[in-house]
């Protein structure tokens, strides 16, 4: 039994030398079966495993991870989490996923740090203002908060934008939206891994899927670094490596592996309350309950799986924040990153049962897919429980490329992931 | 700054060219028989390798595509060839 964290438990082991915390997760040696097996053990692995058992009992389930959890992109994001998207389905998508957030530090007994600070995107011309009016009005019609900010209303949320008469980009407005914000990314795959370990599941660490098992054309197992391991229904959410897994089981898939940045500058006072993105320059940043900021911007322009950024996009990100925010131009840069990620063409995740059959995705969420943990394992155990599509990920189902019904959201919604 | 082989114009720095696709695709014909999962495939599904990887890129400043071989892992480029006009 795991003991409930609370304000109780936190005084009772102040008092005595923190000696009776558990381990927030049992670290478990891999069974040669299970009923289901989730490979990838970032947020979006970790989160399936948790509603598989929470939402449809099924708790003889391992999560098989190569290296550490939460050592992948879940451990590596800038931790924007938001559903300002355009077109119906993904607002339905990422909405449901802000809304499992809301309520996941109370569900999981485990302090996420959602902060809901909202974010700004930033207009710098009128013909920006109608694009980001377009979304604010597409945003309310599939029922998530969006407001569109006058450039006095902008300009007050985030008063250290450079909005001077030498300014590249001037603040004309913006998109407002209240409910986004910031998570613990660390938290987000603590909270799952513990709550899921709870429920009974398997955290295999260091187990590296190497193939599949196949039997009369179907996924009844995989092959790992630790020994063979069957299951009844297997899926696959292992981000940059998706293409990787999809070769091992002999299909292809609509993804090009490419790395992101990430950067995070020595801790200041209080200076920014706000997420803030400039559709300008591309670069966006949030002040850490450290100080920090924490920047992001495009992916590198090389396809990669390095796990390391490239200069030429270091200086876009960075000269497109001393626009934004020039005040900030003497602060030093302490740590720097970059992670690999599943870019889809139209920007939108692959959910959905695989070319084999057994196996389901939970991919292609590119520079986007923290915000999506929640919904996305909900979805992924919905596949793999049911065999069949939930309402919510039917639209994102890998045959889109063949029906011509593309989810564009870098054309729809204009803006970086 | 790396710096990517252009076959005409020599070693220039990276920013100078931009990825088109996975080399080795063919497009389908004849077009009128093409089904909806074969255009699909020619247009959107590739191997994306972890490793060595040919692939199409252009070089913006003189307009030619080519084909260059590098390693996704390392990015060394171990090869840099213009294009025979046949697909391959
Ligand atoms: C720099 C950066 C900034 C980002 N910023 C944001 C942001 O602000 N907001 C947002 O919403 N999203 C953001 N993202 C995207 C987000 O991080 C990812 O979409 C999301 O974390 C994906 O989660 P995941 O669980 O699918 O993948 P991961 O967390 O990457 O987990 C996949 C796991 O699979 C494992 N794996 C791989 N191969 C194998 C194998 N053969 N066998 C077993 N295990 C394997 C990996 O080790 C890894 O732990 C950002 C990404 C990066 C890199
Ligand atoms: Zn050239």
């Amino acid at each position: 039994m795991i003991r409930r964290y609370s304000a109780w438990a936190l005084l009772r082991e102040g008092l005595r030398d923190h000696r009776g915390w558990q381990e927030a997760w049992r670290k478990a040696e891999p069974a040669a079966r299970y009923d289901a097996v989730v490979i990838g053990g970032g947020g979006h692995g970790l989160a399936t495993a948790y509603y598989l058992a929470k939402n449809h009992g099924i708790t003889r389930v391992a999560v098989l991870e190569k290296g550490w959890i939460g050592g992948g992109n879940t451990g590596r994001n800038t931790t924007v989490v938001r559903s300002n998207y355009f077109f119906p389905e993904s607002v339905a998508l990422y909405d449901f996923a802000l809304r499992l957030y809301e309520g996941l530090s109370r569900e999981l007994n485990y302090n996420i740090m959602l902060s809901q600070r909202g974010m700004l995107i930033i207009a710098h011309s009128d013909m920006e203002m109608e694009i980001a009016a377009r979304i604010v009005n597409a945003m309310r019609l599939s029922g998530a908060d969006a407001e569109l900010l006058g450039a006095d209303e902008a300009r007050a949320r985030v008063p250290l934008l450079n909005d001077g008469p030498e300014a590249r980009f001037p603040v004309h407005g913006g998109i407002w939206q209240g409910r986004a914000g910031v998570a613990r990314h660390d938290a987000v795959a603590w909270g799952y891994a513990r709550a899921a370990s709870g429920l009974g599941v398997d955290i295999v660490e260091n187990c590296e899927i190497t193939d599949f098992l196949v039997e009369d054309g179907s996924c009844v197992g995989v092959a790992t670094t630790r020994g063979t391991i069957r299951a009844d229904t297997v899926g696959l959410a292992v981000a940059g490596h998706s293409s990787v897994l999809a070769a091992k089981a002999g299909f292809q898939l609509p993804v090009h592996a490419y790395a992101l940045q990430a950067f995070v500058s020595e801790p200041v006072k209080p200076m920014l309350d706000t997420v803030v993105l400039s559709l300008g320059t591309g670069t966006y940043v949030s002040q850490s309950d450290k100080g920090e900021l924490v920047i992001g911007g495009g992916l590198d322009r090389v396809p990669s799986y390095g796990q390391r950024g490239n200069p030429p996009m270091q200086e876009q990100v960075l000269s497109g924040l001393l626009e934004m925010l020039p005040a900030v131009g003497q602060l030093k840069l302490m740590r720097h990153w970059a992670g690999i990620v599943d870019v889809v063409p139209d920007s939108s995740p692959l959910l959905g049962p695989s070319p084999l059959p057994g196996l389901y995705l939970n991919c292609g969420w590119g520079t986007g897919g923290f915000k999506a943990i929640p919904a996305g394992g909900w979805l992924l155990a919905h596949l793999m429980a049911t065999g069949e599509h939930h309402d919510i990920s039917r639209p994102f189902d890998l045959d889109r490329f063949a029906t011509g019904r593309l989810i564009d959201e870098a054309a729809g919604a204009g803006i970086a992931h | 700054m790396q710096l990517f082989p252009c076959p005409f114009c020599g070693l220039r720095e990276e920013t100078e060219f931009h990825f088109a696709a996975e080399a080795g695709k063919a497009r389908p014909e004849p077009a009128g028989q093409v089904s909806d999962d074969g255009w699909a495939k020619y247009l959107y599904f590739q191997d994306s390798p972890k490793g060595r990887s040919r692939e199409i890129w252009v070089h913006l400043a003189c307009g030619e595509f080519f084909v260059m071989t590098r390693d996704t892992v390392t990015h060394e480029v171990t090869g840099s060839e213009a294009l025979s006009g046949r697909s391959r």
